[in-house]
């Protein structure tokens, strides 16, 4: 096909205007987040390597002897373990009841509707919210603890050996909701006639379960693995309104430790360093799920 | 021990009755074919003989045990579905071994039913393939080969050909025969194809809105259906039906039809002298007319299909009805628009009752 030159400018042309459409519809996107997200994430690195005077206002250039005294601190390592155990105690069980619950609910019974409307519910519920009901269930002197004939000493949100759990529990609670409706939507896409062949192959209700769902459920719960990793190790609100970081600081996961380190001490360069750290370590985490857990997952194609 | 029967099954969902008292014996190693439009319940029956779904009423017996009761997974039965449903995380080698891991038989005696199974539908080089890679023949096979591994004593097999090309479907339906004469087992096989019911089955069983219409050979259902819904639906291009209304003079019984008379054969005609409804409906298969200047009917010529090894006239008739000629290839096609005359082998013609039933008219 012969094409004119002329033709062929109009083209060019053509194609120019769009690509400058294009920029222009993605400006006021690109503006906030340069301002809302590029921006504090570059001042952050740089606030990293001025620590604060000890005396008068002001911080000076340290370079990278900061980051080191932060991160090889026995306050910053215990604080990640603190985060490491909470992420361990919370994220499994609260994707396993979130799966439990969604077989339980993946049936066709009159009045079903009303118990996934149930289980769903707390994703309705704000964090705040999980943690006041919570707090006060476990209040020494009105809870239910005492009802039920459980009284821990010292109580539960000031026991070290306890507090811990405790939010770990408001943190499954909370997490079941939308654990639930993940899991019900991935069952939902397993095709019936599979779970059907898997039946008339003589597979009773366990092996079907555990050969035939769980691996064509295995995107979904890779998925529910890495996201409730990543809200894990951002979980913050539950340890600020039950237990302020304590016991004896067994509570002071990452987040918490930056509100203090921030508020508290005043301290923009080490808060800077270990938010620094918690993206890293969250990163890390994420990238390690993908490499090592994706294998084991079937995508279908 | 293969033998399956319903006994007066009946399904419902809510107000939609989906299988209606249906009563059928399927004989040890019979190929039995379960035909219909969609809609007519023949899935919910052979879903209700896997044991997928419950009858509301009535029983289901395979071999000579009431399985009404029994789980799906008790039942002595392999199923292929329309989507195969292959497991897709596992290999080929692992589908065709899953039914047998579930039953726990030993590994050594596993391997060789896998290995013949797996060589009988010749998959021998796929084992290890998973199915996303298999092509839609393939997937098939291997969801025969899942079916066939432990010998169960009946085989159900919902539309198994319709993810497949027309070509490979015809070869297809000759090694599924041959394979179910092979294993010497009895099938239960769910379609919506006539050409498939008429080709595979020993009997066919024709249902329509959850009723059972007609069970028999196919020949005998095709020579002689039980109503007008059988007529209709099997036989493809499908029976040429007309109303039209009987007249009885000087000896002879005759239909008047629009555009002609059309006589009846001596075994209609008893049957519907003794009625005292005069509206009928005649059936004449397309193979049973043809162009004949001397014929009793008119009609006008719509269109000619030329197949290469036959010709389909279509013509209408005076209230523009359709009525199908089959000829032979040989015959010069006729114009379109021309007026014909249609003569009819009066001992072939079907006569049917006008009423909602269009139950068949003769007596024996």
């Amino acid at each position: 096909m012969a094409r004119t030159p002329g033709h062929a400018l109009t083209r060019a042309a053509q194609r120019r205007r769009e690509a400058l459409l294009g920029y222009v519809l993605v400006a006021p996107a690109l503006l906030v987040f340069a301002v809302f997200v590029f921006y504090p994430f570059a001042k952050n690195f740089r606030l990293a390597l001025y620590r604060d005077k000890l005396f008068g206002p002001g911080s000076e250039y340290v370079g990278f002897s900061q980051v080191t005294d932060v991160l090889g601190s026995a306050d910053f390592r215990q604080s990640l373990w603190v985060t490491v155990v909470f992420a361990l105690m919370s994220v499994p069980l609260g994707i396993f009841l979130g799966l439990a619950l969604a077989v339980a609910a993946h049936q066709k019974l009159r009045g079903i509707g009303i118990y996934r409307t149930i289980f769903a519910s707390t994703v309705a519920s704000s964090v705040a919210v999980a943690s006041v009901i919570f707090g006060t269930l476990f209040n020494p002197v009105i809870g239910w603890l005492p009802w039920m004939g459980l009284n821990p000493q010292p109580p539960l949100l000031q026991n070290p050996d306890w507090a811990l759990p405790a939010v770990a529990l408001v943190t499954i609670w909370q997490s079941i909701g939308l654990s639930f409706i993940v899991m019900s939507a991935g069952l939902q896409a397993i095709p019936d006639e599979v779970m059907e062949a898997a039946q008339l192959d003589g597979a009773r209700p366990w092996r079907r379960f555990w050969r035939v769902t769980v691996p064509l459920l295995s995107p979904t719960i890779f998925f529910a693995v890495v996201v409730g990793g990543i809200f894990a190790f951002q979980a913050f609100a539950q340890v600020e309104m039950l237990t302020d970081g304590g016991p004896i600081k067994r509570t002071n996961v990452l987040t918490y430790y930056i509100f203090t380190t921030l508020r508290e001490g005043q301290d923009e360069g080490k808060a800077a360093v270990l938010s620094i750290a918690l993206f890293v370590v969250t990163l890390a985490l994420t990238l390690f799920q993908m490499r090592i857990l994706e294998k084991r997952v079937h995508y279908a194609q | 021990m293969g033998r399956v029967a319903f006994d007066h099954v009946t399904k419902r969902f809510g107000d939609v009755t989906a299988v209606d008292d249906l009563t059928l014996d399927v004989a040890d190693q019979e190929f039995l074919v379960l035909v219909g439009p969609s809609g007519c319940g023949k899935t919910t029956a052979l879903r209700m003989l896997a044991g997928l779904d419950d009858p509301t009423s009535g029983d289901i017996v395979i071999g000579e045990r009431v399985v009404t009761e029994v789980a799906a997974l008790d039942r002595d039965i392999a199923m292929v579905f329309q989507s195969y449903a292959l497991y897709p995380h596992m290999t080929v080698r692992r589908n065709i071994e899953f039914p047998l891991r579930s039953r726990k038989v030993p590994g050594p005696e596993r391997d060789k039913l896998v290995a013949d199974a797996a060589a009988s539908l010749d998959l021998g080089q796929l084992l290890d393939r998973k199915p996303a890679q298999l092509s839609g023949g393939q997937r098939q096979r291997v969801a025969l080969a899942r079916a066939i591994v432990r010998r169960p004593a009946v085989f159900l097999m919902d539309e198994p050909l319709s993810n497949l090309d027309a070509k490979l479907r015809v070869q297809t339906r000759a090694e599924l025969v041959e394979l179910q004469r092979r294993l010497s087992t009895t099938v239960v096989y769910v379609t919506h194809d006539q050409v498939e019911a008429m080709t595979m089955a020993d009997r066919i069983a024709v249902m329509d809105r959850g009723l059972l219409q007609q069970v028999g050979p196919p020949q005998e259902v095709y020579a002689k259906p039980a109503n007008l819904f059988v007529a209709r639906f099997i036989g493809n291009p499908p029976m040429n039906t007309v109303a039209g209304k009987v007249v009885v003079s000087e000896g002879t019984t005759s239909v008047q039809v629009p555009g002609g008379r059309l006589e009846l054969p001596p075994a209609a005609t008893a049957a519907v002298q003794e009625r005292d409804d005069a509206d009928v409906i005649v059936g004449v298969r397309p193979e049973h007319a043809k162009l004949d200047p001397e014929g009793p009917l008119e009609a006008t010529v719509a269109v000619v299909e030329v197949l290469g090894h036959e010709q389909h006239v279509i013509c209408r008739l005076a209230d523009e009805t359709l009525f199908i000629v089959r000829q032979p290839n040989d015959d010069v096609p006729p114009g379109t628009g021309i007026d014909v005359r249609i003569s009819v082998d009066t001992r072939r013609l079907h006569v049917f009752d006008a009423g909602p039933g269009g139950h068949r008219l003769e007596s024996d």
